[in-house]
């Protein structure tokens, strides 16, 4: 009933509209061509002039009233560097902004055509426009300098020091894997994939066998953190929004992205205020159903409480080949088992 | 003022085609035969009814495309709530009245597949250019009218094609509309990447036959049709833009289509151009390896970034024509809006990776795409300050077209500026893939578009229909389209800013995003009674074609340029008598003493100051 009510009102609304347009119209023929176009022209004229504050106070004024739903301060160092050419990037094009707007509608509004006012034959200015070719010119070359500048650092070989975590993306969720003791990741293969396997690690690499894939991302503060970043299936993209790290997670191709996290989840809960705040991981890129879903919980820790959580934590070969008997076959099983989809791929 | 080409023509003396095939014969391959309704509707080689063909699809799809936007709209602004009208639109689709994830993404897909290609190529460029391009230059027809039908029956080919994908069982594509594999190659990852995306696919392959065959017609014409003195910088720079745009599309479109067969073979033959190391739905795909889905974005891209200029050139050519015919004022800096279209044109080739920069590209190769990405922005910037340049000291006409080629302007700049923002790679990576892009490229090649499409439509639909259109609904039509896009566009620079990514179906599993469902109802809200009001648009421009007001002068907006010296109702062929010779350039609006105009087939007088040749 509500949506038949609905309906009516808005084609009522609708058909009130179209006479009223109608009707105008015939006034407006009645009154002759260059009457109704010199009445018009006025109110139009206004309106355009009106539009124009309205429209750039509200800018400010929405900026201002969302600015706390940004998100917050960086999480990271070099988020940080990206602000900073962000707000350079926002004084320059604010300032452009505004001019070239209030230009346009004050100028619309002023040269309306009026009675007894006449325009004026200027086809063209070299030397302005020489100008406002140069003027812009220069200003790109200030962003692009200072955009380049920190986009070298950003993308700069990691530090040997850096903590390596793999990270693989699959329909919908993603798989963090740590190197364990010996500091070094495992070979994978994704041939090797199962349920019990969800990376495909070779566990004839005696390296595989002591990583350790948590259910969360766990990050040292101010320790470079290199991560690797793969996908199961199809594309996905690591995005973590509070530190500014978006990479591609594409099959195939492993990608990097090397971070320093600046605070701990702790510090990060003071800063903004919030005692339950949590850094999350998400997916940027489209990847199917549950795309707005597949998240991942973050904790940035000083380094003494990562290593305490580290060592709780059991080497995913345990998990994956529960009973010893299982692991000691478990590598003869798989090794024959590749050797038959080697066979298969001759 | 005008004399040569002024004909006061009887109706009768308009439809007498023998007249003017009698005289120029030289100059017309067709033969005199009677208009059927089928040759005169359906199969026309008319340039100016397939115009209105590709209008009128491209109205269609443009309603198709807005419903689907209003529809994810809804699923956006209120998650938690359920309406009956979807699952009786959507059927299983939408059970509980409430859209499926999967048909989100189908939606969204569609969103922009429609919008981009259907609409804003085949709906904007193949209208005005088949439309203006020989009335403009002075020629009775396309070079070739039998290609240029194909080309029109080519599109509707492919739109029911793209149509019948909402009808099959796995429902369209939704993959996105940039389809990038593994995603759009495997029917496992989503339900539309079946027949959906295959019909998504073949369907885009048919659009660029029509796209190519329009484009070499299009340039074909300018360049060799033109009328005796229509040199190219006699060109209204409508006709500039159409020519570039044309030259885009003839250049990148043939890529897309490489692109497009590539992926038809890896979902079809066995290939693996795209696919590498996937395991999906419990099975490792060992047969289909050692491709690269970077590849695909390399070719996608390559034309993709094109295709944004192939929608937003027109759009210029016209709001330049429309803003200095509404100024009375030459277009100001003619030869500089000429060169940044050209500059604007061959930059759009060298930028495409800017859509990658987070896809582990090779630094360096990224910084030289944000050098090239940020030349970009100089064109731009000239021609929006010739824009108003122009209107300045004018004598602005406020028409329907003049609002709307204003609100173009205003358009340009904001979302101009924010891609200074997105093609600087170090904030790029902060916004790329957020809803800030999103509203980046709705405002300024989206919205803006359409701004130029209406502009066009209001300006033009005399020497369509012989008729005008409403101008009182023309205001409000422009007035609630400005404000309201405003309102949905902008805010959405906040979500971005907030990190909100793209494609999400809903964002309140998040805390991260979750505090934006309060704006993104907002943005609702307005999204659907902004597509609503367009039925303002859809009245105005059915209901003018009959009982509009008629059109009474040859030359109602006192424009200089020859489509306004054929008759009212421009026979097939156009002009009744001899094409007329062009003998100045486009924009002598105000010239003497600040008032008239003087019409392109104006002779020079003794003395008088010709800026271009």
């Amino acid at each position: 009933m509500t949506t038949i009510i609905i309906v009516g009102i808005i084609v009522l609304l609708i058909s009130i509209v179209f006479q009223v347009a109608k009707t105008s119209e015939m006034v407006s023929t009645l009154k002759g061509a260059a009457q109704s176009r010199k009445d018009s022209n006025n109110i139009l004229g206004i309106l355009l002039l009106v539009f124009m504050p309205v429209f750039l106070i509200g800018c400010i004024w929405s900026a201002m009233h969302f600015h706390k739903d940004f998100l917050p301060e960086s999480a990271s160092v070099h988020g940080d560097w990206i602000d900073s050419v962000f707000n350079t990037t926002l004084i320059v094009t604010g300032l452009v902004f505004f001019l070239t707007q209030i230009a346009l509608f004050w100028f619309a509004f002023r040269y309306r055509e009026q009675e007894g006012k006449k325009a004026l034959y200027y086809p063209e200015n070299n030397k302005l426009e020489m100008w406002w070719t140069i003027i812009p010119a220069i200003f790109m070359t200030v962003l692009v300098v200072t955009g380049l500048f920190y986009w070298y650092k950003i993308t700069a070989p990691a530090p040997k020091d850096a903590m390596v975590i793999e990270v693989t993306g699959k329909q919908f969720n993603w798989i963090a894997r740590y190197p364990g003791k010996d500091g070094k990741l495992g070979h994978k293969n994704f041939t090797l994939i199962n349920d019990n396997n969800v990376e495909g690690l070779d566990w004839n690499d005696e390296a595989t066998k002591d990583d350790i894939i948590p259910t969360e991302l766990h990050l040292v503060v101010g320790k470079p953190t290199k991560v690797i970043v793969n996908s199961r299936d199809v594309m996905h993209n690591f995005d973590l929004p509070h530190f500014r790290v978006k990479i591609d997670a594409v099959p195939g191709i492993p990608t990097t992205f090397c971070f320093t996290p600046k605070y701990t989840t702790e510090e990060m809960r003071v800063r903004v205020g919030n005692p339950k705040f949590n850094f999350e991981l998400a997916c940027a890129q489209i990847c199917g159903q549950s795309h707005y879903a597949m998240k991942m919980a973050v904790v940035v820790q000083t380094q003494a409480e990562f290593d305490a959580w580290i060592k709780d934590q059991k080497p995913y070969y345990e998990t994956a080949m529960p009973a010893p008997a299982v692991a000691e076959a478990a590598p003869a099983a798989e090794e024959k088992k590749n050797e038959a989809k080697k066979e298969e791929k001759k | 003022m005008s004399s040569t080409a002024t004909h006061h023509v009887s109706e009768e003396a308009i439809y007498h085609k023998a007249e003017w095939h009698a005289h120029h014969h030289h100059e017309h391959n067709g033969h005199d035969h009677q208009d059927t309704f089928f040759s005169k509707y359906i199969f026309s080689q008319d340039h100016k009814m397939i115009a209105k063909q590709f209008l009128v699809t491209g109205i269609f799809w443009a309603i198709i495309g807005g419903l689907m936007s209003a529809l994810f709209r809804i699923q956006l602004g209120y998650p938690d709530e359920h309406f009956g009208f979807l699952s009786s639109l959507l059927g299983h689709w939408a059970p509980d009245g409430k859209i499926d994830p999967q048909y989100y993404l189908a939606l969204v897909t569609m969103h922009g597949t429609i919008m981009v290609f259907f609409v804003l190529t085949g709906g904007l460029s193949g209208t005005f250019s088949n439309f203006l391009i020989p009335l403009q230059v002075g020629a009775r027809d396309m070079a070739s009218p039998a290609l240029n039908m194909l080309s029109y029956w080519m599109f509707v080919l492919s739109s029911v094609v793209m149509f019948s994908s909402y009808f099959v069982s796995s429902g369209p594509a939704s993959a996105g509309w940039t389809v990038y594999p593994p995603l759009s190659a495997l029917p496992e990852a989503v339900k539309g990447s079946g027949t959906g995306q295959g019909l998504w696919l073949i369907s885009i392959a048919l659009f660029i036959v029509s796209a190519l065959l329009g484009g070499l017609n299009y340039v074909a014409t300018i360049l060799n049709m033109r009328t005796k003195g229509m040199t190219m910088t006699r060109l209204p720079l409508t006709i500039w833009s159409f020519l570039l745009t044309a030259i885009l599309g003839i250049l990148s479109f043939p890529v897309l289509l490489s692109c497009a067969l590539l992926l038809i073979f890896d979902r079809s033959l066995g290939t693996s151009f795209y696919l590498n190391e996937i395991y999906i739905n419990g099975h490792a795909m060992v047969e289909q390896t050692g491709g690269s889905s970077i590849l695909f974005q390399h070719l996608f891209w390559f034309l993709g970034h094109p295709e944004v200029y192939i929608v937003i050139l027109p759009a210029m050519g016209l709001v330049s024509e429309v803003l200095a015919v509404s100024a009375r004022k030459p277009i100001f800096g003619y030869k500089a809006m000429i060169g940044s279209m050209l500059a604007i044109g061959g930059l759009s080739f060298i930028v495409w990776a800017h859509h990658m920069f987070v896809s582990g590209m090779n630094p360096f190769v990224g910084s030289i795409f944000v050098v090239l990405t940020l030349i970009i922005a100089v064109p731009s910037a000239v021609k929006v300050f010739n824009w108003i340049a122009t209107i300045w000291r004018g004598s602005i006409r406020f028409t329907p077209q003049s609002l709307f080629a204003i609100g173009f302007v205003s358009l340009f700049i904001s979302g101009g500026l924010t891609g200074l923002f997105l093609g600087n790679s170090t904030v790029d990576i902060e916004l790329t893939k957020t809803y800030f892009v999103v509203a980046h490229f709705h405002i300024v090649m989206g919205v803006a578009a359409f701004f130029g499409l209406f502009a066009g439509v209001y300006h033009w639909y005399p020497k369509m229909f012989g008729r005008y259109m409403n101008n009182t609904l023309g205001y409000i039509h422009f007035f609630v389209t400005f404000i309201g896009s405003y309102l949905i566009f902008w805010p959405m620079h906040y979500q971005g800013m907030a990190g909100l990514p793209r494609w999400y179906y809903t964002h309140s599993s998040y805390e991260t995003f979750g505090h934006m469902g309060e704006l993104s109802k907002f943005i609702s809200t307005v999204a659907v009674i902004v597509f609503l009001m367009q039925v303002f648009f859809i009245i105005n421009f059915f209901y003018s074609m009959y009982k509009g007001r008629k059109v009474t002068e040859q030359n109602p907006w006192e424009a200089t340029t020859l489509e306004w010296t054929t008759p009212i109702e421009a026979p097939h062929g156009n002009w009744e008598g001899d094409i007329p010779e062009v003998h100045r350039w486009p924009y002598d609006y105000s010239k003497e003493n600040g008032e008239g105009f003087i019409t392109q087939t104006t002779p020079m007088k003794p003395g008088e100051v010709q800026l271009h040749h």
